[in-house]
């Protein structure tokens, strides 16, 4: 495994959330930390959370550290590089350590092949292979892995991507606990998309595939000590197919971001901040379901920094908003696509909702993963 | 959820805050007691559609603001030792001590886990008979119920390996207290429904008659804070200063009377430090001489340690109402969610904290 891929798995520059399995909210194993100590001498949970830490761990340790053999740029979640003849190809990588490792509607196996895949899908790409390594801590359960791998190749094989290399090692059970995943991919971009976070322009529509919240719940019900009974299920997929048909409208789409760790709220704002838009959006048209509205009202957490890992955010000119959201509609993984917004030229870098109500609030990027409020 | 999303009916919130409107003839400024009310204030905009002058006043119920910076470093201090489970509910743990906060304790070793109910600590506790498990149990009237029957059923089960951090605070000494300041801007209060669910009324009548000021019980919807808001207005409009109950379906008068009864045999008042404000004379619970053996801070032995409040946050002045989150110099500066000085950045519930996540749109533009 090279360093850069390693560095990417500690979460990304730009601070989005590319590991999917990487920082599940609510259980304190797996939590980012959200109000960590600046000058921690030591690595503590939140320096993995994609967020603020994470960055500052890359910018201040990393970056210096590989010096002029890391790529120009912000090393992003999936990096686009030509190899000659005109081919670009695009490469990513990502690991996954969800705790459990089953939750209602899925796995840690089929968030590492549907992660990665969405990775390279939100730059327009059509992945084709996948590297999986394993790495277990002694004890594992034979049976667990057992579903795990399964997972891993269905997975692979409903999303048409070939497993071509891949690796296993075995942890003491003081290093580890359970199975941990990482995967990298690697897929070809047509000649004409150029999608990128930095895209969105003023006026551009705000779209999403479907509904808010699903696999940050489905984890969540399943939680030592936090345990609640729901019928969500996690909504991981490959979405490839999706942004195909999102393409083959001809649209000129800007950007694609899966909402992943730290939700659709982290998501749009680091779009609006690297765009340097701002966004307005109508909080009524957000299609939040009620059953995540009632477990995130119990938490007391919102459900725009919830977690999916099968939805999109798509900024498209306004023009082709209709357009685009009729393709999506037209896809099972888009049916319930909406528009919740638009790009705007007032508070560039932050996203703002009108509430239900007729007020408005500032849509924030979180901190860290959201904690369970007291009361 | 049934009873819920009633209570942000679009519609008729418009026809309570026209009512509003209509009913409000000069400035008032109202303060609500509760971090819940604060949070659901800012998150729905209901300040925004007020008329001019009718002024919400963040007060300080946000138990994880008003915990005393001391007892986060007893916290820490018994959190480190490594014979110890440490248990709390989740928000606290982002709040950090003098030097450190439990993640860093956790990255060093500590064995810090979050858990939703301290029952769950006590189940720890009886799996773990090795080991000493500490619930953090922090809060209002509201959260007391549960970490009393919690000391309750660890005696009776003879337990010897559980105990609690206690930093409970009570609202009407903290009302009192706000009345009491010279500088005390407050009219009226909208007491916090999930109290006086536990509580009751009744020890809210005579402040109303003391200091002269309407005290309305209000919930934490949306529907629920514009008729507390309402009704607050028509008494200060006709000068009246009663106590009104607009949150009938979750309080009653006599409040939940077998939780009362817990609460009497666990704890006993206490003089309690509330951060940013200070000492209030009897405005908190520590556990009562029969369960003392459950004290943490005795087993553990951090009773002597004292610690002082940053000198740059202006925490208190905001608890009291008398600057707004953003007049303090170190607001969205030195002091973010990320960087905390006081602790009302720290809990979403905290009244700098709710302005910086929801308001900072406003403040921006105009800094």
């Amino acid at each position: 495994m090279t360093d850069a891929m390693s560095l990417n798995g500690t979460g990304n520059s730009t601070g989005q959330g590319a590991s999917p399995g990487g920082a599940e909210p609510l259980d304190f194993e797996g939590w980012v930390c959200p109000m960590p100590l600046r000058d921690s001498p030591t690595i503590v949970m939140g320096h993995g959370g994609g967020g603020a830490m994470s960055g500052e761990l890359i910018d201040h340790l990393f970056l210096p550290a590989f010096g002029d053999a890391a790529a120009a740029g912000d090393l992003p979640d999936a990096a686009v590089v030509n190899v000659g003849g005109g081919t670009r190809l695009a490469f990513s990588t990502d690991s996954f350590v969800v705790k459990p490792m089953f939750f209602p509607g899925g796995s840690v196996g089929e968030l590492a092949v549907n992660g990665t895949i969405n990775d390279l899908a939100m730059v327009g790409a059509m992945p084709l292979y996948l590297s999986t390594a394993f790495i277990l801590s002694e004890g594992t359960a034979m049976s667990d892995l057992g579903r795990v791998a399964n997972a891993v190749g269905a997975a692979a094989r409903a999303a048409g991507v070939k497993l071509v290399t891949g690796d296993t090692k075995v942890v003491d059970s003081s290093s580890g606990d359970g199975v941990y995943i990482n995967t990298a991919g690697i897929g070809v971009l047509r000649d004409d998309v150029d999608i990128r976070p930095t895209r969105a322009s003023v006026g551009d529509a705000v779209l999403i595939s479907g509904d808010i919240g699903l696999h940050g719940v489905a984890v969540m019900s399943c939680r030592e000590g936090l345990e609640f009974g729901t019928t969500i299920e996690s909504d991981t997929a490959a979405l490839h197919g999706l942004v195909e048909a999102m393409i083959a409208t001809g649209a000129d789409i800007h950007v694609l971001r899966d909402p992943t760790r730290g939700g659709v709220s982290a998501t749009l704002n680091e779009i609006a901040r690297a765009s340097a838009v701002g966004m307005d959006l109508v909080e009524q048209h957000l299609p939040i379901p009620q059953m995540v509205k009632d477990a995130c009202g119990l938490l007391g957490l919102d459900p725009l920094q919830v977690a999916n890992e099968g939805k999109l955010l798509a900024i498209v000119p306004a023009e082709s908003a209709d357009e685009v959201l009729e393709a999506m509609r037209r896809h099972p993984l888009g049916a319930g696509a909406q528009r919740i917004g638009t790009c705007v030229d007032e508070h560039r870098g932050m996203v703002v909702a009108r509430t239900g109500l007729g007020g408005t609030r500032v849509i924030d990027l979180p901190i860290g993963e959201q904690l369970p409020r007291i009361c | 959820m049934k009873y819920l999303d009633e209570f942000s009916n679009p519609e008729l919130a418009k026809r309570l805050i026209d009512q509003i409107h209509a009913v409000t003839t000069r400035p008032w400024a109202m303060m609500e007691v509760c971090g819940g009310q604060t949070h659901s204030i800012i998150r729905h905009g209901i300040d925004q559609l007020l008329p001019e002058g009718v002024e919400m006043i963040h007060g300080p119920g946000c138990p994880v603001c008003v915990t005393p910076l001391e007892i986060i470093d007893k916290a820490l201090e018994i959190a480190k030792r490594p014979d110890v489970i440490f248990c709390s509910f989740g928000d606290m743990l982002r709040v950090p001590g003098s030097s450190q906060d439990l993640f860093q304790i956790k990255s060093e070793g500590g064995d810090v886990r979050v858990v939703y109910s301290p029952l769950d600590a006590l189940k720890l506790a009886r799996a773990n008979p090795d080991k000493q498990v500490v619930f953090f149990g922090i809060g209002f009237e509201t959260t007391a119920p549960a970490n009393a029957m919690t000391v309750y059923q660890a005696q009776r089960l003879g337990m010897k390996n559980f105990s609690l951090l206690v930093s409970h605070v009570l609202v009407p000494p903290a009302i009192a207290a706000i009345m009491e300041s010279p500088t005390c801007r407050v009219q009226a209060f909208l007491a916090a429904g999930h109290v006086c669910s536990v509580m009751g009324t009744q020890e809210y009548p005579p402040l109303a008659d003391k200091y002269k000021v309407p005290i309305v019980v209000t919930g934490f919807e949306p529907l629920d804070i514009l008729e507390g808001i309402r009704r607050t207005v028509v008494q200060l409009e006709q000068g009246r200063h009663e106590l009104e109950n607009a949150y009938p379906r979750a309080v009653r008068d006599e409040g939940n009377l077998p939780a009362k009864k817990m609460l009497l045999d666990v704890f006993e008042p206490t003089d309690r430090t509330w951060r940013g404000i200070g000492m209030i004379p009897q405005s908190g619970w520590k556990l009562s001489e029969k369960y003392r053996d459950f004290d943490a801070e005795e087993r553990f032995s951090v009773t002597d340690m004292h610690t002082d409040e940053s000198p740059l946050c202006r925490s208190g002045e905001v608890l009291q109402g008398l600057i707004k989150p953003h007049e303090c110099a170190a607001f969205g500066k030195q002091c973010t969610p990320r960087n905390p000085l006081g602790a009302t950045m720290v809990s979403s519930e905290g009244a700098c904290a709710a302005y910086y996540a929801y308001r900072r749109l406003e403040l921006v533009e105009t800094t």
